[in-house]
């Protein structure tokens, strides 16, 4: 069984008036199929409101679905009992880091999930040195989070999540309120733990390039899985992202023109390395 | 103006009195303020001092800053030495127009001086070497028989420390709010105190919106964590008791018995 299986996942925002009439419902997630494997890095992208969040907030089971089945870690999201279980093993990184550093110094931040399922106190030490060291944060581990720039504090909310030793970290757009510098340090963190520990990732991002490193994409809109496939694949289907009010990363996008405008480059270049080399060979 | 509040800051240094448990604080602190209202003579007087400014040479926080921590108060130490000097019913020592001091109120009011200022010092001794999370662990733990009448102490701990993390954001926050209504031609100064309280609105309304967010964000985020209330919740620093916590309590119970002995004898 795959680490995360959604079928047919339903939700629905129902808004309720002051005597529990059914206002309005906005299906948020509409027959939603995903799958993770262990291990693997997936990408999900989607413009403003296509239910990413929602998605993210079903895999940690902060939401309950409307319909449909979600199965995390071989655990039903239905089981009341597999709650802890679940949101331990999948752990989940928000967008906005200050609202979700709890401690005001960061190594105390870093256990407040071990302390809360009951981790013993030498284990605990232990755990916090080894999360803040993968995410390269051990020298401030003193520090109280304020003083922090938006990657670093980004990658203490990382290390809390690691100290809970999850498979599966879920990132909601974890470098929307990032510069630049601090968006390559967050997005680095997050590359090593996949490879070096086998960390699942899934990263729900705005940003093209960042997908790129993925393993598979899964694009969404208005509720709904409309392309999945590696990044090679999606992003040599310009058209339809472009239906789904994406961009594509700005090499990709060249090649494309490129190639609308005669030149023989392949589909789907990724990087400016292969179009360097692709337009190489050409001449 | 916040900034100059010393009370509730943390002045790292390395002392007896910061390696002690924070639950010894909190009870040698209420102690400390049991003792100030003890005191009647000159003698208590001095047996309290003696005790305070043993405890601040002891703390290697620097006099100057826990002095400063006095500025928050000199308003209500005004008032409080005005109204005892000359409405305290007695034996005129002075009197012109239709004021008089007596020799009873210039007691009064010296040593009403005197009782808020140590307050003030004696619980800054406490905040300023006691980190907020030992403080709010120790409040957690020592209050704990009271959850057996049903006070929420975990909860009211654990609501003390996020407090804490986010004042000094929400203070960021309402100056960067601040600064863009000025920018907008707001007008936070002048006119009377209606108008200066009207004029704040624009300023509450987008701070408060976003406080709620935050809140809501923070225990969205706290559940993801597993957070699940105190139960069956482990520390990463948990409380010890140490070998000079013992003498620590000794010497307070030590402090008091004179206390009382000299509200007794003297
Ligand atoms: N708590 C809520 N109550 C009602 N409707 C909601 C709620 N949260 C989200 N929605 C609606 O559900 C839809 C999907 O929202 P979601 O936050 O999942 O989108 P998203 O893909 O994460 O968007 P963004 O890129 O802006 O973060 C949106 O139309 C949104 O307005
Ligand atoms: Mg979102």
């Amino acid at each position: 069984m795959n680490f995360i299986e959604a079928r047919k996942l339903v939700h629905e925002y129902i808004r309720r008036d002051e005597d529990d009439n059914v206002e309005s419902i906005l299906t948020a997630l509409d027959g939603v199929d995903l799958d993770v494997k262990e291990g693997e890095f997936v990408a999900i992208l989607g413009h403003n409101g296509s239910g990413k969040s929602t998605l993210a907030k079903h895999l940690n089971v902060l939401l309950k679905a409307s319909s449909g089945t979600l199965w995390v870690n071989g655990k039903d999201t239905k089981d009341e009992s597999s709650l802890w279980d679940i949101r331990q093993s999948a752990g989940m990184v928000f967008q906005n880091p200050d609202n979700q550093i709890i401690a005001s110094v960061v190594e105390e931040d870093v256990a407040f999930g071990p302390e809360n399922i009951g981790v013993p106190t030498s284990e605990i030490w232990k755990r916090v040195e080894r999360s803040l060291k993968s995410v390269g944060m051990i020298q401030y581990r003193e520090h109280s989070p304020n003083r922090l720039s938006g990657g670093q504090k980004q990658r203490v909310a990382i290390a809390g999540v690691m100290a809970m030793e999850p498979k599966c970290i879920v990132l909601d757009e974890p470098t929307a309120m990032l510069d630049p510098n601090g968006r390559r340090e967050v997005l680095d963190a997050v590359g090593q733990l996949n490879k070096e520990k086998g960390v699942t990732i899934i990263l729900i991002t705005h940003y093209m390039e960042e997908v790129i490193r993925a393993d598979r994409v899964y694009v969404m809109d208005n509720g709904k899985v409309v392309m999945h496939g590696t990044p090679r694949a999606i992003f040599s289907q310009v058209d339809a992202l472009k239906s789904y009010r994406l961009d594509v990363p700005q090499i990709t996008l060249l090649a494309y023109e490129l190639r609308k405008a005669g030149v023989p480059v392949p589909e789907g270049i990724l990087t400016r390395q292969e179009l360097v080399e692709a337009l190489c060979r050409l001449f | 103006m916040l900034r100059d509040i010393t009370i509730g800051q943390y002045y790292p240094a390395d002392s007896v009195i910061h390696k002690l448990d924070p639950r010894t604080k909190l009870m040698a602190t209420m102690v400390y303020i049991l003792s100030l209202f003890l005191f009647r003579s000159l003698a208590g007087f001095a047996a309290v001092t003696l005790g305070l400014f043993l405890v601040i040479l002891l703390s290697k926080v620097p006099f100057g800053y826990m002095v400063k921590g006095l500025k928050a108060i000199v308003v209500i130490l005004l008032i409080t030495v005005i109204f005892n000097l000359f409405l305290t019913p007695g034996e005129p020592l002075i009197s012109f127009w239709k004021l008089r001091i007596t020799e009873e109120g210039l007691k009064n009011a010296g040593f009403m001086a005197v009782r808020l200022i140590y307050l003030i010092l004696g619980s800054s001794i406490l905040t300023l070497t006691t980190t907020p999370n030992q403080l709010t662990d120790g409040l957690e733990k020592s209050l704990r028989p009271l959850n057996k009448i049903h006070v929420p102490v975990h909860e009211i701990a654990m609501m003390m420390s996020i407090a804490l993390r986010f004042i000094p954001i929400l203070i960021e926050e309402t100056d960067k709010i601040m600064k863009a209504q000025l920018a907008r031609g707001a007008d936070f100064e002048s006119g009377n105190l209606v108008k200066k309280a009207k004029a704040m609105v624009p300023l509450l309304v987008p701070l408060f919106i976003s406080a709620f967010r935050r809140a809501n964000d923070l225990a969205l985020a706290m559940e993801a964590r597993c957070y699940h209330g105190g139960d069956g919740r482990t520390k990463m620093k948990p409380l010890k008791y140490k070998g000079i916590d013992g003498i620590a309590y000794l010497l307070v119970g030590g402090y008091f018995a004179a206390v009382i002995l000299l509200r007794r004898f003297l």
